[in-house]
């Protein structure tokens, strides 16, 4: 935002003294003015986007971006209904040469539609207000694991689900973890190690709690075979599903409390790693980009992936020299546009290189096109399969019959598209470092 | 700890991937980091070495003989006209048959969507059947949805420009796009895919409706010309499809921004450092840099010892033995200006410039325009040389478009000054590793 500081270039010649004119009134709120007018339509932007390749009907990020901001200064301007089809993947961001704020953009106008222009009894909204907080019907889950498993495996359960509220009968739900990852870490009795020097505060997200606890599990076992103490604070959803409905008022409600709660650990000496990406990208980008409340600042600038955090922290590459796998095959790596977007992109194949009997085959940069809840919006299905077929193609080329990503989503998209079975980074360095699940149980 | 490597390349264009990729050959472990996509995706996949001289004078039939006539100080000069031809030959190593041109130090004649010429040294093969130079008659097709390419204007300025052919254009309705602004990846991937389309015939399929479209307006045409955008990563395939539908020669002209030969470009350049084992970070840009300071006399250049790369916020940082920056231009945001002055915003390494900002330009928009030259003046071996000539840096070398002393959009240089330093910037830091 220091763009608006900078001034324009209107002066006199031979006027040293420039005092800038203020044009504009001072901005009350977010002011997108500055991004808007750093665009200067190269369209690097369109040229990313999954969903304006192989949907002409979507006008791109240029137009949902600074374009329909400059609209919206009219006041009888409302926000165009394809704004709903952006999938917020993010890619924009990284694609723009000039700075432009494109997600925060996106965002914003996303919430502003669907406060102001959705019809809150619509079909569409109800189904988007659930898919957006699956966190607060995962406990419901979860409580009865083997019973929801079964009904949500039902087809009259997908047929009801596609038929009442749009959500995709093609995909089949996640299924619930019969223990949660809290409820393992409470009766493990919590950190098992105390180091006042080394300190990590967990950010696991909801599907690593509910739904693949082994993920959290890893992550546990790795950073305590580096000697961390791990605090697991309360968290609520990161938000990111609520940011891509434009539900922007559950995302606030979210975001608070995980603030407050990351903050304290800050507080007491914990850095704060995520093992989803999207979860560290929301924590990094989206929430200075859209909230202020106290220690927002503090907790994106000591939010990272898990997997960094121990490559800049610890000698990883060089624990990992010489180990070896024997319960993991070759991967074909896809690397989730939200890790990509934090510079992760290359990652994975890096730390993995030095540990014997495994590989990751990166699949390339396109999109896995599933986009957290897009890809479940029964309008939305082909979209995303179509998005998603440049991946599935490169994954079945590659060497390696089985899948490694960091993302939930575009791991069950890597499943539905290919039926690979598909792991976490965390679960590889796991076996790596403390050896096979049996092994690392016992401890 | 910090992310080790031998050489540490900052900036993803035609530059940083050419340094990167000479690096490599040479056995050393490189990393690129890129903040935002590279300028190459504006790019018109046009490989020019020197269409024009400093004062004007061209397009010039053999860029290799005016080579050695430039003002010291032009980044040809600095590297020699030796290294621009090694620089050319490596980039033909790297993309193959995707390029055509190298039959000859002459060169190519690239009409483009705008109905002039341009003098360059390697085109894409998909423009190679559009050459001015050739004398069979063209039909240029342009469509409805696609105002950048107005093609009957392209073709009577073909004409007007003496082209030694009858250029003929024609506007259609692409089948399968309704929307006005669809964008160019849209066209690209239906016919990449040859998806379905609705035509008032049928359903058929993109290819197929669109060679239908075009036949009815060929009249005796040996070649036919289209915007870029026929397909992105089956390019080939589509343009061979169109041309045996049709029988004859189908080309590309080269369009604006956004450009799928320069996305093209891109995606060999980057194909090419994976298999030649760089690393690539994308999307986090260096923010900040640290020397270490210590036992170096006071009159040598401090040697750079770590970068810091800002990930969202995190401050991780980089370390490698030699350094380039390739960050581009202007536009590329590698120089930055302010109302006080110009700047290299990362290193600050020294830009010479008038102190009268009034001196930074001319009045005539199209005239010798002195903010074109604006960038680093480096040594031989590409060190940027601060304002009393001695270098920033021991181990930082410079490449493309953050070099000053040439005027790229006047020369016709841009590409080839980019392979030439890139090239020659790798090669040197890889050495220096040694």
């Amino acid at each position: 935002m220091s763009d608006a500081e900078q001034p324009t270039d209107d002066g006199v010649p031979g006027d040293d003294e420039f005092e800038p004119i203020q044009v504009f009134p001072e901005a009350e709120e977010m002011d997108l003015r500055p991004g808007a007018d750093n665009c200067y339509k190269c369209s690097t932007c369109d040229t990313n986007c999954p969903v304006a390749e192989v949907d002409d009907e979507f006008p791109g990020p240029k137009f949902q971006g600074p374009e329909q901001w400059r609209l919206k200064r009219q006041d009888d301007q409302d926000i165009d209904d394809s704004v709903m089809k952006c999938s917020n993947c993010m890619r924009c961001d990284s694609a723009c040469p000039s700075d432009v704020p494109l997600s925060q953009m996106h965002n914003t106008a996303r919430g502003e539609y669907v406060e102001e222009q959705m019809n809150t009894f619509s079909r569409e909204y109800v189904r988007n207000r659930i898919l957006a907080n699956y966190r607060r019907l995962a406990p419901l889950g979860s409580m009865f694991p083997r019973t929801t498993n079964f009904v949500m495996g039902l087809s009259a359960t997908q047929w009801l689900g596609e038929k009442l509220l749009g959500i995709t009968g093609e995909r089949e739900f996640p299924e619930f973890a019969t223990e949660t990852f809290r409820e393992w870490w409470t009766k493990r009795g919590g950190a098992k190690v105390d180091n006042p020097d080394k300190r990590i505060a967990y950010f696991h997200g909801c599907y690593s709690n509910y739904n693949t606890p082994e993920v959290a599990k890893a992550l546990v076992r790795v950073y305590e075979h580096f000697g961390y103490e791990i605090m697991v604070p309360d968290q609520h959803c990161s938000g990111t599903p609520m940011f891509a409905n434009g539900m922007l008022e559950d995302a606030r409600r979210s975001a608070e409390t995980n603030v407050r709660e990351l903050a304290a650990a800050l507080e007491d000496g914990a850095d704060i790693v995520a093992s989803c990406s999207s979860c560290s990208m929301s924590l990094r980008q989206e929430y200075p980009e859209l909230f202020d409340f106290e220690g927002t600042e503090a907790v994106a600038e000591n939010t990272w992936d898990a997997v960094e955090y121990l490559r800049v922290h610890e000698d990883l590459e060089g624990e990992l020299e010489g180990t070896s796998v024997d319960e993991f095959d070759d991967f074909a790596y896809h690397a989730p546009c939200h890790a990509r977007n934090q510079g992760l992109d290359g990652q994975t194949t890096e730390v993995l290189a030095p540990i014997d009997g495994v590989a990751a085959h990166d699949v390339g940069d396109s999109c896995s096109g599933i986009s957290g809840t897009y890809g479940w919006k029964a309008e939305n299905y082909e979209t995303s399969m179509k998005i998603g077929e440049e991946m599935f193609d490169h994954m079945e080329e590659s060497e390696a019959n089985t899948g490694l990503t960091e993302c939930p989503t575009c791991s069950m998209q890597m499943e539905h598209g290919t039926g690979y079975e598909i792991s976490h980074t965390l679960e590889v360095l796991e076996a790596a470092l403390v050896g096979d699940r049996t092994e690392a149980a016992a401890q | 700890m910090a992310i080790e490597d031998d050489v540490l390349v900052v900036g993803g264009g035609l530059a940083g991937t050419t340094a990167a990729l000479a690096a490599a050959e040479r056995d050393v472990q490189v990393r690129l980091v890129s903040y935002r996509q590279s300028t190459l995706r504006n790019a018109s996949g046009l490989i020019d070495i020197l269409g024009y001289t400093p004062a004007g004078d061209g397009p010039l039939v053999d860029p290799f003989e005016a080579l050695d006539d430039l003002p010291a100080g032009h980044p040809y000069e600095r590297v020699g006209s030796e290294a621009v031809r090694e620089a050319l030959a490596f980039f033909d190593g790297i993309v193959g048959d995707a390029y055509a041109g190298a039959h000859t130090d002459a060169n190519a004649l690239v009409p483009t969507h705008g109905g002039t010429v341009k003098p360059t040294a390697r085109y894409p093969t998909s423009t190679a059947a559009g050459l001015a130079s050739d004398d069979r008659d063209a039909l240029l097709v342009g469509f409805e949805t696609l105002p950048d390419f107005e093609a009957p204007l392209a073709a009577s300025h073909l004409e007007a420009a003496g082209a030694p052919f009858t250029a003929r254009g024609v506007t259609v309705r692409f089948p399968g796009i309704g929307r006005d602004d669809a964008k160019v990846t849209r066209y690209a991937h239906l016919l990449d895919h040859d998806e379905p389309v609705e035509t008032p015939a049928g359903e058929t399929t993109a290819r197929e409706a669109l060679a239908e479209t075009v036949r009815t307006h060929l009249e005796g045409e040996s070649r036919v010309g289209f915007p870029a955008v026929l397909g992105d990563d089956r390019a080939d395939a589509v343009r061979a499809d169109l041309g045996d539908r049709l029988g004859v020669d189908v080309f590309e002209v080269p369009m604006g921004p956004p450009s799928l030969p320069g996305i093209r470009l891109e995606d060999l350049l980057y194909e090419a450092l994976e298999a030649a084992g760089v690393r690539v970070t994308t999307g986090v840009p260096v923010v900040d840099y640290e020397t270490d300071g210590e036992g170096a006399d006071a009159t040598d250049p401090e040697r750079i010892d770590r970068v810091v790369v800002d990930r969202n916020g995190a401050e991780v940082p980089h370390r490698a033995t030699q350094y380039v920056l390739a960050t581009g231009g202007l536009v590329g945001k590698g120089v930055q200006s302010e109302r006080d002055g110009v700047f290299e915003p990362l290193f600050d390494c020294h830009v010479p410039q008038p102190a009268d900002r009034y001196d930074w330009f001319v009045d005539d928009v199209f005239g010798d325009q002195p903010y074109a030259r604006f960038g680093l003046p480096v040594d031989r071996d590409l060190r940027p040389l601060d304002a009393a000539d001695d270098p920033e840096f021991s181990n930082l070398r410079a490449a493309g478009a953050v070099l000053g002393g040439y005027d790229f959009a006047a020369e016709k240089s841009g590409s080839g000054v980019s392979l030439a330093t890139g090239y020659v910037a790798g090669r040197r830091a890889a050495e220096g590793c040694r």
